[in-house]
């Protein structure tokens, strides 16, 4: 037994200076802030840690204020714990914890350290002095890829592979569909659950279902690629989430992507001025946080564009009314909006979705 | 239902794999790691090189060599097997993340093409199931066809069994345990290698951190669900696989069933085959090998 332990922490030992030469350590100076960042996974799987490590780098340009991060910590474990108290022990005062199921630790954290500002992504705690939340209005994008994927589809099916029946996930299905419907009222979106954020093989195999089931055009809530590259396989259009997807997939439309870059630049200017104070902030395509291109060879660019100015300007609500539920019951009267906490809090589909928002 | 026979063949060459490992002895519970470095060394040199076979080839080699730590700690030292198998798995995963850094979620490489069988193909039900599969598949059936007959019906695979079932007889015999036992453990892992190109050549078609996804784990449990057969095996490999690419369909012919469930099917499966195993073996000879899990020392009795 002795023997096997030394193996074992021999080979832990050789797993720690890999994981120690993949960590990344930038310095660019900046005063006495420091910002870090704990990522629930790997920066490198191109979804969503990828669009915060990015959002990460030219926060750090823009500031010049040295920023560090760590990846795949599990949620509600020690590691994270661990990852945060090292960060506090060497001087990081600007902490961004960027999974949902950090929300309470970083909460606790935030009590006992009030010296050091606690920016948690994608919850909705905070309190009054140094912890605050940041989102982004997803659904806003997501409509207008709603409207290239209407336009694109011939069979009048669009696949959409989810990951878990969440409000944000169900948020972002009815948006897209209503985007769908709005430019093509006969075209119907249909769901396959997954029951998991990543894993290839999975998502692989939903897309393939909704391939078989008629669908010529794919979306997806989830963090790999896979749904893309068994939509190009199938020659049927693919649009993604997350980041520009268009060098990795191809038969790729257009992608409703997250833009973290100015949200962490005022965030760590606020934190370094001392002028911080905690808000549940929930950005929209106003602020940069979100956004899509527009395909210019969609058919439907042009008013995709004018939506997007629209909602820019704050003059088109993406949940207003009226607005069918799928079961053809009214899930917004005519003239009415959904207010945020309706929002947060969506738990039905909308008319034009086929599948179960129970997954 | 083209995914059944995918998802079954990956989960197949991985399992046969541990099976040849723990028929001479060795629990090997290192296949997750194994796969993922097998894949990340396909993904890399099919894109280099343009050819699936040699990525193939190298992801052989990959597997093979990890599994040569295993054999080296577990059977040449002697350490405690499952310690040494989960110790690989870490490690095989940290290696594969490290050593694939620069290839994720880069576009899909030259993949392992269908085995031209000309009409076949076009038969109704049994052509797009049974005719249109790659030509891996066709080795994987060789593989395993060839598996059961070297471990039943070769002096090799007696020899094998042997030390599996009692290494110290075996040792007396004549039978060297530590050459036949690292032989099969690094054979183990070559398989373990094949398994995972297939997944990141055809199956997820990319490479990211993460992709085995835990099908290692299920190989494992396929050999227990197989009673260390390799035919046995092969119908657990088309069951799970069924299950892993049932579930979404199930949902576009709008039958209601947690996702969540379907995929503890096959753990839940191997619990009941392992169940009646263990009600069976009181009537006769429980079908593990025997020695399984145990480091063999001469000296100790």
């Amino acid at each position: 037994m002795t023997r096997s332990l030394k193996t074992l922490l021999s080979l832990l030992a050789v797993l720690g200076l890999v994981a120690a030469a993949c960590g990344s350590d930038d310095d660019a100076g900046g005063g006495d802030t420091k910002a870090a960042f704990v990522m629930v996974a790997p920066v490198g799987d191109a979804g969503w840690n990828f669009m915060h490590d990015q959002g990460r780098q030219a926060a750090e340009a823009a500031t010049g204020v040295e920023t560090a991060f760590v990846e795949a910590i599990p949620e509600g474990g020690a590691e994270f714990d661990d990852a945060v108290q090292q960060f506090i022990d060497d001087g990081y005062n600007v902490i961004f914890t960027t999974s949902f199921g950090y929300m309470d630790a970083t909460e606790a954290f935030a009590a006992d350290n009030p010296d050091v500002v606690f920016e948690h992504i994608s919850g909705y705690k905070m309190n009054d002095t140094n912890f605050g939340n940041t989102f982004g209005r997803m659904y806003q994008p997501r409509y207008i890829a709603g409207m290239a994927a209407g336009a694109a589809t011939e069979s009048n099916k669009i696949g959409y592979v989810a990951a878990f029946p969440f409000p944000e996930v169900i948020r972002g299905i009815n948006a897209f569909t209503l985007g769908v419907r709005r430019v093509n009222p006969d075209a119907e979106v249909e769901v396959a659950w997954t029951a998991t954020w990543f894993d290839p093989t999975v998502e692989g195999n939903a897309a393939q279902a909704l391939l078989d089931a008629g669908a010529d055009v794919l979306t997806m809530h989830q963090d790999s690629t896979a749904t893309g590259q068994a939509a190009t396989d199938a020659g049927a259009t693919f649009v993604g989430y997350h980041s520009d997807m268009s060098s990795q997939v191809g038969n790729y439309l257009t992608a409703p992507v997250w833009n973290w870059t100015d949200r962490y630049t005022d965030v760590i200017n606020a934190a370094k001025d001392g002028t911080y104070t905690p808000e549940s902030w929930w950005g929209g395509m106003a602020d940069g946080v979100v956004d899509i291109e527009i395909p210019s060879e969609s058919p439907v660019a042009a008013e995709m564009q004018q939506v997007k100015d629209q909602i820019i300007a704050g003059e088109f609500d993406v949940f207003e009314g009226e607005i069918l539920a799928q079961d053809g019951s009214v899930m917004v009267a005519a003239g009415e909006k959904l207010d945020d906490g309706a929002m947060l809090g969506m738990t039905t589909f909308v008319e034009g979705v086929i599948g179960s928002a129970e997954g | 239902m083209n995914e059944v026979t995918l998802v079954g063949l990956m989960l197949y060459l991985a399992a046969l794999g541990e099976l040849i490992a723990e028929k001479a002895g060795v629990l090997n519970l290192g296949v997750e790691g194994m796969m993922a470095v097998g894949g990340v060394a396909a993904f890399w040199s099919g894109t280099e090189f343009g050819n699936p076979l040699i990525g193939l080839l190298i992801a052989g080699i990959a597997g093979g060599l990890l599994a040569l730590v295993h054999g080296l700690v577990a059977v040449v030292m002697g350490a405690d097997q499952v310690v040494s198998g989960l110790a690989l798995t870490i490690l095989g995963l940290g290696m594969s993340a490290f050593l694939g850094q620069d290839y994720v979620s880069l576009p899909a490489v030259p993949q392992f093409g269908a085995l031209p069988l000309g009409p076949l193909k076009d038969l109704r039900i049994v052509g797009p199931i049974v005719f249109n599969q790659s030509w891996l598949a066709w080795v994987a059936v060789g593989l395993g066809i060839s598996t059961w007959f070297v471990l039943e019906r070769t002096r090799v695979g007696l020899g094998l069994r042997a030390v599996g079932e009692s290494a110290a007889t075996a040792d007396a015999a004549g039978q060297s345990v530590v050459v036949t036992r690292v032989a099969a453990v690094v054979a183990g892992g070559v398989l373990a290698g094949f398994g995972g190109a297939y997944l990141t050549l055809n199956l997820a078609k990319g490479w990211t951190e993460g992709v085995t996804a835990g099908r290692g784990w299920i190989a494992v449990a396929l050999v227990i669900f197989g009673a260390w057969r390799p035919g046995r095996t092969a119908v657990g490999a088309l069951l799970f696989g069924g299950l892993l690419a049932l579930e979404p369909r199930l949902q576009t012919f709008g039958v209601e069933i947690s996702p969540i469930l379907i995929s503890m099917l096959p753990y839940v499966i191997t619990i009941g085959v392992l169940t009646a195993f263990s009600i069976q073996a009181r009537h006769r000879p429980s079908a593990a090998p025997a020695a399984i899990g145990r480091a063999y020392r001469r000296e100790e009795r």
